[in-house]
């Protein structure tokens, strides 16, 4: 057998081709658990999807590099469970393009962080965190509140989306930029066809206590909220997978 | 390219390759790695068949000793729920004053409050719970909703202004952008609600203005704040007259929350903390209340 290999490093064409079958192997072992992906992801029929303005946060989420030290995965250890709450399922995350697991945590993990704390105190703490954890090392994000958002785009986003598979439809994606005005924005006349679109758990209000100005820090304050709140399927352990 | 040969004092071949007269050796990979190359193999597909692995045509294989995280995690939380037990029963079952009278439990709800708080309620509140700017000092300050432990319990619960069906109710109106009093009013009734916390305000100047202030605080604010400005537990309404402020006690956080009003918001932890936890934090923030005085 090992001859065979002294041999085969002789013989450059076999040599290459055993190259391509042994890396074949490795990439075939990385991408088949994806051919069953329909049947390892629990079904949900009540997941919600993000809003525009939730999508919008999300993207400064990222562009930010919150990724970088908060997790959003609660794994299937005890201490994760008591501390953070139930345990994170692939459904929680069906509409993540990309997903935010992390695996790195210099700040605590955030998948149940939605309404833990107050809109005031999110607006506060990402503005400042040392304005009220004095030990805090999070960087101060004062820009969130003097940017005004860029709506203009969210559709493109949307339709993005909807091609990986996120259910959003053409509704959806023709008032994104309004539906992110009103969801930060109660008083205005949008707000109702916006809960109409997004189901009445959506949460309308300011975000950052200022509603003359939409702000990249309302987007980002209405993702946080959101987080673990998408689909009660994590407080009901027994969900039944597809099949 | 030259013929290998045997090399005399190795003992091995050579690769037939020579530079100056110097021939590479062709030594052979040690049997160890051979050894470990082989059975790292075996260990790893035996590991396949024994734990979840294999996908197939409509499901994957489940593995031969029946691995679950999912139901591992489960049955450690229970066996963690369990151990507690013995405490968090206790807790649950006694009233107040009985628990309040218990050091060993005291301590352990000292001990475990400790932790709870700094997870859950610090980040508001501060790690001394003597609050932040907007978030209530809650050890040292009079509280809004009543001092007795079952009444901390209850707002733990249900929260203030939160999302929960029986969530305890408090706006401070917006006097000033929604014009009920004109902005004359407004600074006057400032100025009175400055007095009551430091009577050094009052000067011989601004005697017309603070009686003015007086009559606009009866008429408007006593409803809620009481008519001494004392606060009423009933509607949360904070006592106005001591060196306890939520937002601030300088002329302009004062005119700011008559003028614009405020509407602080206590998260509901019912749900997220079990109702053993939710109690024992309520006996948590009673002790340190106790301590404090």
């Amino acid at each position: 057998m090992f001859g065979l290999h002294y041999n085969l490093e002789r013989n450059a064409i076999g040599l290459v081709l055993a190259i391509v079958v042994v890396a074949g192997i490795g990439g075939f072992i990385e991408i088949a658990p994806l051919f069953t992906i329909d049947e390892t992801v629990e079904q949900d029929a009540d997941m919600r999807v993000y809003t525009p303005l939730e999508v919008a946060g999300r993207n400064i989420y990222i562009r930010e590099g919150c990724y970088a030290c908060h997790s959003q995965m609660i794994r299937t250890l005890r201490d994760d469970v008591d501390r953070y709450g139930p345990y994170s399922l692939a459904v929680e995350s069906q509409y993540d393009h990309p997903m935010l697991w992390g695996s790195k945590r210099t700040g605590p993990d955030l998948a149940r962080v939605g309404d833990k704390y107050s809109d005031a105190w999110n607006t506060a703490h990402l503005n400042n965190p040392r304005d009220l954890v004095p030990e805090s090392k999070m960087p101060a994000y004062r820009w969130l509140l003097r940017n005004e958002l860029k709506t203009e785009d969210l559709g493109l986003h949307l339709a993005a989306l909807r091609k990986v598979g996120v259910p959003y439809t053409d509704e959806m994606i023709a008032n994104a930029s309004i539906d992110a005005y009103a969801q930060a924005n109660p008083d205005t006349n949008d707000a109702p066809a916006l809960a109409e679109r997004y189901g009445d758990a959506t949460h309308i209000r300011m975000f950052d206590g200022d509603g003359a100005r939409l702000t990249e820090m309302d987007a980002l304050v209405a993702y946080l909220q959101v987080l673990g709140k998408m689909t009660d399927a994590a407080y009901q352990p027994d969900l039944p997978e597809a099949q | 390219m030259a013929l290998s040969e045997r090399d005399k004092v190795s003992g091995h071949m050579t690769t037939g390759h020579e530079w100056n007269g110097i021939k590479e050796l062709n030594t052979p990979v040690p049997r160890v790695v051979y050894i470990f190359l082989i059975s790292a193999t075996i260990f790893s597909v035996t590991w396949t068949i024994l734990m979840p692995s294999w996908p197939g045509i409509n499901d994957y294989f489940r593995g031969l000793l029946g691995a679950d995280q999912q139901a591992e995690v489960r049955q450690s939380v229970a066996e963690g729920v369990a151990e507690r037990s013995s405490w968090t029963d206790a807790i649950v079952d006694e009233d107040f004053t009985t628990i309040r009278a218990d050091p060993s439990l005291m301590q352990t709800v000292r001990e475990t409050g400790k932790m709870l708080f700094a997870e859950n309620c610090a980040a508001c509140h501060g790690a001394e719970g003597l609050g932040n700017p907007g978030f209530p000092n809650i050890i040292q300050a009079p509280t809004m909703w009543g001092d007795d432990p079952a009444t901390i319990m209850e707002t733990i619960r249900v929260g203030i202004n939160s999302a929960h069906d029986e969530t305890r109710y408090g706006q401070m109106l917006a006097f000033g952008r929604d014009q009920m009093l004109p902005l004359s009013d407004v600074d006057r009734v400032v100025t009175y609600v400055q007095t009551l916390s430091d009577p050094a305000i009052a000067t011989a100047d601004n005697a017309e203005d603070i009686g003015e202030g007086a009559t606009i605080f009866a008429d408007n604010c006593a409803a809620c704040h009481g008519e001494t400005g004392t606060g009423m537990q009933e509607t949360g309404a904070p006592n106005l007259t001591d060196q306890y402020w939520i937002y601030g006690g300088d002329r302009s956080s004062i005119r700011h929350t008559v003028y614009y009003g405020r509407q602080g918001l206590m998260p509901t932890w019912e749900g997220r903390l079990t109702p053993a936890y939710i109690k024992l934090l309520a006996l948590y923030v009673a002790d340190l209340r106790t301590a404090a005085k």
